[in-house]
């Protein structure tokens, strides 16, 4: 029976989260900032396979994130709503529940398919040529949406809110809640079934060392191609994910900034770190909010202080230097992240009566 | 450490209970952008709230209802993100129980912001955002600014008149859908009327350029007869430059993003001479509008931009709308929607820039006025445009 | 068209050469320790922060020394000052981390997290109004025929030619040059030879960070608005630059820069310049594509 304490607490945790924002217990903003911690757990999660696993330095996530955001919304827009590009609507409202999953896979499966534009030049090239790939791939994607007016350009895109009010119409509950739960749990068992496989062990053996792994009969250009579309699906779901919470989508949004956000995390946790990553966009987002509600506390601290003139605020810009501040002090005292190279059962052993890790 | 610990929560308390015992508070959100792209524009926000909140709690607090109440606001900063910006605004909305929201400024976050607002039944008013989509289809939000396809238009018939201008040519930044939505606006507008290809060149930039040099070079050579500059100061103050660097001797039309005191700092005698349409004139106000010029600038140091008087005009909305709200029940929601009720009823607000009052959409209809750079960098006041 | 043509090229030489700066900045640091170093474009806006607060100091809007004798100033000064923050961000968060001989990708991002610090340090202690920066040289428009020059893009364009052959003597015919070029090539060979590796590493940091320190004065007086962010995106670019031409060869930053700096002004000048990234970004990536080293980078041979 103690196999399944693991997946029982999840499902414990994940039902009591839903029923409390079912019945208000649980007021918007924290409802928000859970989904947005699921969100970041998957694009942590996803972007280790390629910085973690495999030992690339790619640093043009948010790529893949804004295709799966625009396609999986410019689907369920033309499918359920008269939005453009489109004129719709050509289903029922009450469909949007059953197929918004579907939809939310179909922009992942695109984004698995822009992934392929970082793959293909990956057989060859290696390292800070690779980083410069994807970057330049992020700075492709972003150009194309902006140019594409039919999507809204640069203003972009707007009424994902109205998918999520039909599905709310149709069974009352807190459905953007509901998935993101849903794909972050699936998000973490995949990534794990996939690189404590026999064949997801490849994206390991590349990162020691490609030449060897390639004599030892891996396919190194079959398991890149596996690696970075993996990966770029998973952010796609997020991306879909992400525009449905928001219901307003932009091209900007999807930037430098947005990437350097999800490097920030897979290193915080540590590579190569399942649990980091999930700990790392855990701490991270509250971190961004949680600061929200500190620096106040710190500006009426430091005012006490005699030398300080009244008029010196600290203001909220500091959020930005204590965020890079607390992780290059991090690096300093723990150079490999929070977890590095290990999992919760590397620290904690008698979890592993409960649960097998690898 | 522990004394000043306890002389600090001592302190938290004392003023917890005094701000419970004393007087009653009306608490106002501003969802503003202190870091990211454009941290001016929220710091000027910021200073135009602080201003206008001391000086009605120095008068003993607003008036609603007979019973006067002090203002209390909180900033919180969206760091120029969308989805930070919605963050915030549930924060403001769930945690500090606000009764309205003020900003976000740029239409990159008042778009996502103002759906949630609208779907917490939380009144909420954009100084900045001229993005048609913030306030459509949304009862709950309202914008201070006047929108884009009331100002393209202005540009090319000021343009038409002044400088006898049969073609133009237009550079717009590409990623700020404020510029891009302007410059297409007054394109269509330019070209129906001055004839198919009136609009010689219509040339954009990216995220953070500072060399327009390639696209300036395009637009010389299409020798039209002036410059549309949809564009924030900043970038205004660098392709001006530019452009007289690489020979170009005729004039440039601007929008309201150039009207900010940098602009002449930044831009020096390039400027000079250059017309722009914007909320208001700075030089030569009078009243109310030369008031707050003068105090703002002994406050921070330096003239407000149209941004700053926006929050403010705004904020005046905002509290008329409380006051004709008549009462504060103290359930929240219901004050929240009567308020709402109080800004949708306001007959006309008399504002800093401008007399304003609302459409069903809540934007204002309100005048443009166009204005002159003078010798001494002043906007001098040239011609004033009404619906 | 060729009168056009022409100007662009003038103009795509000015925007390359800071591309260049920048680069040979980046690569300077990478061929010797093998760190991309993302804080440099932040640097480089230290550097033109460092130029505005001099020059401003000795200029007073025209009532100090004159444009000239304060230009002659804020040069060595700009130089001294920036080079200074670049060693120091070495020596508290790159050299720790270096000794701990760590994985290089967390020293990269602690890197990156230098830069945002920088920027929104600025942000916080100098406010969000944008810097102008003063005049101090008087400008000088040459028109020649329809291509019209300023002196200024002519320096700017010379000095990143002369900065390129002085920094290439340099690491060819010095001591200190062949000691950069040996660490680059075995690192744990230097020490046994009695060479310093922590005296190399700070002269590399300070050739780099004085390059960019001198990029943020031209910068600075080529386009003259400051803000805190005005490194990054160049940062990126510039990195990107480095890159294409070969990370860790110094011909191959300076033809990097300015290959940058002519596609995308030539793309602008071709095609409607909504595209311009996709299109500059397209070549580069088919360019890496064709050659995955860079232009100059030499192929990494494995052994086995």
């Amino acid at each position: 029976m103690k196999r399944f304490s693991v997946p029982a607490l999840l499902l414990i945790l994940a039902a009591g989260t839903v029923l409390a924002a079912r019945f208000d217990l649980l007021d918007q903003y924290v409802q928000t900032i859970i989904m947005f911690i699921g969100i970041n757990i998957i694009l942590a999660a996803s972007l280790n396979i390629i910085n973690g696993y495999m030992g690339e330095f790619a640093c043009g996530h948010a790529a893949f994130m804004a295709v799966g955001a625009y396609v999986s919304s410019v689907l369920n827009l033309v499918l359920f709503t008269n939005s453009p590009p489109l004129a719709g609507p050509f289903l029922p409202e009450a469909l949007a529940l059953f197929l918004f999953p579907v939809t939310l896979i179909a922009g992942g499966v695109v984004a698995a398919l822009a992934g392929l534009m970082v793959a293909v030049p990956s057989f060859k090239t290696r390292d800070d040529y690779l980083a410069i790939i994807t970057l330049a791939a992020n700075f492709i994607v972003c150009n194309i949406f902006i140019n594409l007016e039919s999507l809204g350009g640069a203003r972009g895109l707007m009424g994902m809110k109205k998918i999520v009010f039909f599905m709310s119409d149709a069974v009352d509950l807190p459905w953007m809640l509901i998935w993101v739960l849903i794909f972050t749990v699936l998000t973490v068992f995949i990534i794990r079934r996939f690189v404590t496989s026999t064949y997801g062990k490849g994206i390991i053996a590349i990162c020691q060392d490609e030449v060897a792994a390639e004599i030892m009969s891996v396919n190194t250009d079959r398991m890149k191609v596996a690696a970075f579309m993996l990966s770029a699906f998973l952010a796609g779901i997020a991306g879909g994910l992400y525009a449905h919470i928001l219901g307003y989508i932009n091209p900007n949004s999807f930037g430098i900034m947005k990437s350097t956000e999800c490097l920030v995390m897979v290193y915080l946790g540590g590579m190569a770190s399942l649990s980091g990553s999930v700990l790392a966009a855990i701490l991270f987002t509250l971190l961004i909010e949680g600061l929200r509600f500190v620096i106040p506390v710190l500006d009426s601290a430091i005012h006490l202080i005699p030398l300080v003139p009244d008029t010196y605020q600290l203001s909220q810009v500091v959020k930005w230097i204590i965020i890079p501040l607390l992780l290059v002090l991090l690096m300093q005292f723990r150079p490999e992240g929070i977890m590095g190279n290990r999992e919760l059962a590397d620290f904690l052993p008698r979890l592993r009566k409960y649960y097998k890790f690898k | 450490m522990k004394k000043k610990l306890r002389i600090l929560a001592g302190t938290l308390v004392i003023l917890l209970a005094a701000s419970v015992c004393f007087a009653k508070t009306i608490k106002i959100g501003f969802n503003i952008s202190l870091t990211g792209d454009i941290p001016k524009v929220g710091e000027e926000s910021k200073f135009a709230g602080e201003m206008m909140k001391n000086e009605i709690n120095a008068n003993g607090g607003l008036e609603v209802g007979g019973e006067k109440y002090l203002l209390e606001f909180i900033y919180e900063d969206n760091e120029s993100k969308a989805e930070s910006a919605v963050m915030v605004a549930l924060k403001l909305i769930e945690k500090d129980q606000v009764l309205a929201i003020v900003g976000p400024n740029s239409s990159k976050q008042a778009i996502p912001a103002g759906q949630v607002c609208d779907d917490n039944r939380t009144p909420m008013i954009s100084p900045w955002s001229t993005n048609p989509d913030t306030t459509r289809n949304r009862p709950w939000v309202f914008r201070a600014a006047f929108l884009d396809p009331f100002q393209g238009p202005i540009a090319a018939d000021f343009a038409a008149d002044q400088f006898q201008a049969k073609t133009a040519a237009v550079l717009y930044a590409l990623s700020n859908d404020y510029s891009k939505g302007l410059a297409e606006i007054f394109r269509d507008y330019f070209e129906k009327k001055q004839g198919q290809g009136s609009v010689k060149a219509f040339e954009s930039y990216g995220d953070k350029d500072q060399d327009f040099s390639a696209q300036l070079t395009k637009i010389i050579a299409a020798k039209p007869d002036f410059i549309f500059l949809p564009d924030n100061y900043n970038e205004v103050a660098l392709i001006v430059k530019q452009a007289h660097d690489l020979g170009w001797k005729g004039p440039f039309m601007g929008s309201d993003a150039w009207g900010n005191s940098e602009l002449m700092k930044l831009c020096g005698d390039d400027c000079v001479g250059q017309y722009f349409s914007t909320h208001y004139a700075a030089a030569g106000a009078t009243g109310a509008t030369r008031e707050f010029i003068d105090k703002y600038e002994k406050l921070y140091g330096y003239q407000p931009a149209d941004v700053a008087a926006l929050t403010w005009d705004a904020l005046q909305v905002v509290l008329t709308g409380i006051q004709n709200a008549g009462k504060l029940t103290g359930n929240i929601e219901k004050d929240r929607k009567n308020v709402r009720d109080g800004i949708a009823a306001i007959k006309e607000v008399k504002g800093i820039t401008g007399n304003m009052r609302f459409d069903e959409q809540g934007d204002p209809i309100k005048c443009a006025v166009v204005v002159r750079i003078n010798e001494k960098g002043e906007f001098v006041f040239t011609k004033s445009v009404c619906p | 068209m060729t009168e056009n043509l022409i100007q662009n090229i003038f103009n795509a030489l000015q925007w390359g050469s800071f591309y260049s700066l920048i680069a040979l900045g980046y690569t300077l640091v990478y061929g010797v320790l093998r760190l991309i170093n993302f804080a440099h474009g932040d640097i480089f806006m230290v550097g033109a922060y460092i130029a505005f607060f001099i020059s401003a100091f000795l200029f007073k809007g025209g009532e100090g020394l004159s444009g000239g004798a304060t230009l002659a100033l804020t040069i060595p000064l700009t130089m001294i000052l920036t080079s200074a923050c670049g060693v120091t961000l070495e020596r508290i968060a790159y050299r720790p981390l270096r000794r701990k001989g760590v994985n290089r990708l967390y020293v990269v991002i602690t890197a990156l997290m230098c830069g945002l610090i920088l920027e929104y340090g600025n942000l916080a202690f100098l406010g969000a109004s944008r810097k102008s920066f003063p005049e101090l040289m008087d400008k000088v428009v040459y028109q020649v025929g329809p291509v019209s020059m300023t002196n200024l893009k002519i320096i700017v364009i010379l000095t990143a030619v002369a900065v390129f052959l002085l920094l290439n003597a340099f690491v060819h015919r010095t001591k200190i040059g062949m000691a950069m070029r040996a660490v680059s090539y075995d690192r744990f060979a230097i020490p046994l030879m009695g060479i310093s590796l922590d005296a190399i590493i700070v002269v590399t940091f300070t050739l780099g960070s004085s390059l960019a320190g001198l990029a943020g004065i031209l910068y600075a007086l080529s386009y003259p608005v400051l803000d805190p962010f005005m490194g990054a995106m160049l940062g990126w670019k510039a990195f990107i630059a480095a890159v294409v031409g070969g990370i860790g060869d110094i011909r191959g930053a300076f033809v990097g820069g300015f290959l940058l700096g002519f596609i995308e002004i030539l793309v602008v000048a071709a095609f409607p310049s909504t595209f311009r990234d996709l299109i500059a970004f397209s070549i580069l990536m088919t360019l890496l594509v064709i050659r995955p080293t860079g232009l100059f980078g030499l192929a990494q041979s494995t052994k086995i």
